[in-house]
Formats: structure tokens, C-alpha cells, sequence
């Protein structure tokens, strides 16, 4: 599957099938948690980054039942494909926004998503106390979401932010790697 | 009587071949035990993965003619099988039907299994299907207080299955 070929699927079922809400009750409700989660953990910016990364991580292993019920979309060929169906149907239909699949290790097993627009961060700017400019990662909560995701259809994947434009970066960057398939069901190859 | 599109009932299998879901959708339907449901649902899932399991591989050709073009060859190493058409992932069991029934199995990609027993006379049973999951995936999935994996009790979800069902046809 190409990756205009996932452009149109994902802008079909945007606009046919999705419900949609004020971009605002999702920016402030995003933005009122994890400045919650800074107070609540007194501005120790790693354990908020991981919780997160865990809250998206049970959004994940929910939301894509949804992804799968909406866009009836069959299993990838490969991580490539993957890759493109995650950036231009998933983001596309829960996000609104079509990030960027670029920066493939020669493997074909990493790859990062460019983020032009982020909907989670308008309106945000990090706390000028000297560390959450280096140490909390805004968007974080998207990590846990395609790891999630991503583990019910037998992938085991990483994620992690490595630039965002919060921070004062050129770009939103976030890295995502392949560990493995998962192979339970699955009857043994033969060898 | 029933009428010829009737849904009789549907059971929802978990990955690990749990029975998560089981309801009727006609009135007076003969009942099994719960316990013959659990069985039911855990025989259908270890039939479904050996019909995946022995889905025919065949050799790929040692060249890129048509893989099926020449039979009688020597054998080739067993890494070079195929599935007949290697695009499409294996299935496994999609239905099974009888003079009086028909059951159909829906298998997502993350392996939750959609058991729906009709008439054989139903028609458009895939766009059923679909609908029941859309169904599943909004009032089970995003209920945050349902647990993963766990037998499905959202009233939601029964309210609405009913509803779409008698308001088809």
C-alpha cells in the first residue's frame, strides 16, 4: 500500500465516518492533565513523561478496535506500511493532522513521524523553571497511544519524542522503533 | 415466525479463546449451558487455529514464472513455501454452514473473534458483522470501566446491538 493510497483512506473515513469535537475541549483537557500531572508529582518531569506514556498506553489497546472497526483496513505487508497507515489513517482520523514518515534506519525497522501541527500543544508553553524545557516531553501521551495500539496487532514497538517544537526545536520528532512481532497465536513456521 | 434475514445469536471469543459475549436475538431460541458456551467458544477457537495452520503452502518456483506452472519438480527447500496468494494473510475458518444455519466467524487483527449464528438465507452478513464490531469497538472498547479481555457486560452495548438489529431489514 502506498503511502497516497493510506492519504485517501485516511481522509475518506475522516470525513465520512468521525465524529468530531471542538479542537479546544481536547487542547485544554490535555493540557489541564498533564499540568495536573506536574503538580502531582512535583514537577519530576521523567515520571510524568512515563505516566504519559502509560495513560496513552491504555488509550492504545482501546482505541484500536475503533481504528480497525472505521477503517476496516486489513493487516500490513510490513513495518513500512505500517508506518504509513499509522501516519496518514490513524493521526489522520482521530487527530486531524498527517505527520510526516521520514528518516528510515536501513533496516526498515525505525522510522520517525515529523509532527507539522500537534493539536495537544496549541496554546503551550512550558514551564520556564530551567528543567521542563529539557526534561518533560508535552505530547508524551501519543508514545503510549501507538505502543498500545500497536501490541494488540503483534507488533512490540518503542517510542520516544526526540525533538518538539515546544522546547524551542526546529521540528516535533518522534522516533519509532520495531522490537519485534509478536507471534503467539500464530501455528510455527517450519524451518 | 422467524422471518428469512434472522440473527439468531452472536458470541464474542477473546484472544486467548475466553467467551467474552453471548446473547440471543430471538425470542424462545433453545439455550445451551454456560457451560457448554465456554466449551463451544473454546473448541471454535482451537478448530479456527488449525484451519489456519493447515492451509495449503505451495512451492514457490525457482524463477518468478507462475509459481503453480510447473508440478513434478524437484521439491524446493522448505523456506521458499507459499501461501497461494501471499498477500492476504491467513484467515483461518470463515463460516460454516448448515441446511439450517449458517455461523459466521469474524476474526479482527487483534484477535477478538465475532461468532454470528444466522438463517442461511441472511444476506449482507459481512455488513452485519461490521456494524456489531463499530458497536463493539464504541460501547465495550471506550467504556473506560470495561476491563480488557473480560466478559463483556456493558449495558450500552446490549442496548444498542438490540436496537440496530430489530430496526434492520
Amino acid at each position: 500500500m502506498s503511502t497516497t493510497k493510506a492519504s485517501r483512506i485516511g481522509e475518506e473515513i475522516w470525513k465520512t465516518r468521525i465524529d468530531k469535537v471542538n479542537a479546544e475541549l481536547v487542547t485544554l483537557t490535555y493540557g489541564t492533565i498533564v499540568a495536573q500531572l506536574c503538580q502531582d508529582y512535583d514537577s519530576d518531569y521523567k515520571q510524568v513523561n512515563q505516566q504519559l506514556d502509560k495513560m496513552g498506553y491504555n488509550i492504545g489497546l482501546r482505541l484500536i478496535e475503533d481504528f480497525l472497526a472505521k477503517s476496516g483496513v486489513g493487516r500490513c505487508a510490513n513495518f513500512r506500511d505500517t508506518a504509513d497507515m499509522i501516519a496518514k489513517v490513524g493521526f489522520k482520523i482521530f487527530l486531524n493532522v498527517a505527520p510526516t514518515v521520514t528518516n528510515w534506519a536501513s533496516d526498515n525497522n525505525q522510522f520517525s513521524l515529523i509532527f507539522d501541527e500537534n493539536p495537544l500543544a496549541d496554546f503551550v508553553e512550558l514551564p520556564d523553571d530551567g528543567r521542563a524545557q529539557d526534561e518533560l516531553w508535552f505530547s508524551n501521551i501519543l508514545c503510549g497511544v501507538l505502543r498500545g495500539a500497536l501490541e494488540m496487532v503483534q507488533m512490540q514497538i518503542e517510542a520516544h519524542f526526540v525533538s518538539d517544537v515546544l522546547r524551542g526545536d526546529d521540528t516535533t520528532e518522534m522516533r519509532v522503533s520495531l522490537v519485534r512481532y509478536i507471534e503467539d497465536e500464530m501455528p510455527p513456521e517450519e524451518e | 415466525m422467524l422471518h428469512t434475514q434472522a440473527v439468531f445469536s452472536l458470541i464474542i471469543i477473546n484472544k486467548a479463546g475466553g467467551l467474552i459475549y453471548q446473547r440471543e436475538f430471538q425470542a424462545g431460541l433453545r439455550k445451551l449451558s454456560t457451560n457448554d458456551y465456554l466449551v463451544l467458544a473454546g473448541t471454535f477457537h482451537g478448530v479456527h487455529a488449525i484451519t489456519r495452520s493447515i492451509t495449503p503452502k505451495i512451492p514457490l518456483a525457482p524463477t518468478t514464472n507462475s509459481p503453480a506452472a510447473s508440478p513434478g519438480t524437484s521439491t524446493p527447500a522448505a523456506s521458499s513455501y507459499s501461501y497461494p496468494n501471499p498477500g492476504a494473510s491467513v484467515s483461518g475458518l470463515d463460516y460454516l454452514e448448515s441446511d439450517k444455519f449458517r455461523l459466521t466467524c469474524f476474526q479482527t487483527l487483534t484477535g477478538t473473534k465475532f461468532l454470528l449464528f444466522t438463517d442461511p438465507m441472511t444476506g449482507n452478513v459481512e455488513t452485519i458483522i461490521n456494524k456489531i464490531y463499530d458497536l463493539y469497538a464504541d460501547y465495550v472498547m471506550k467504556n473506560p470501566f470495561y476491563q480488557l479481555e473480560m466478559p463483556v457486560r456493558c449495558e450500552a452495548f446490549d442496548r444498542h446491538l438490540g436496537a440496530w438489529l430489530r430496526g434492520r431489514t
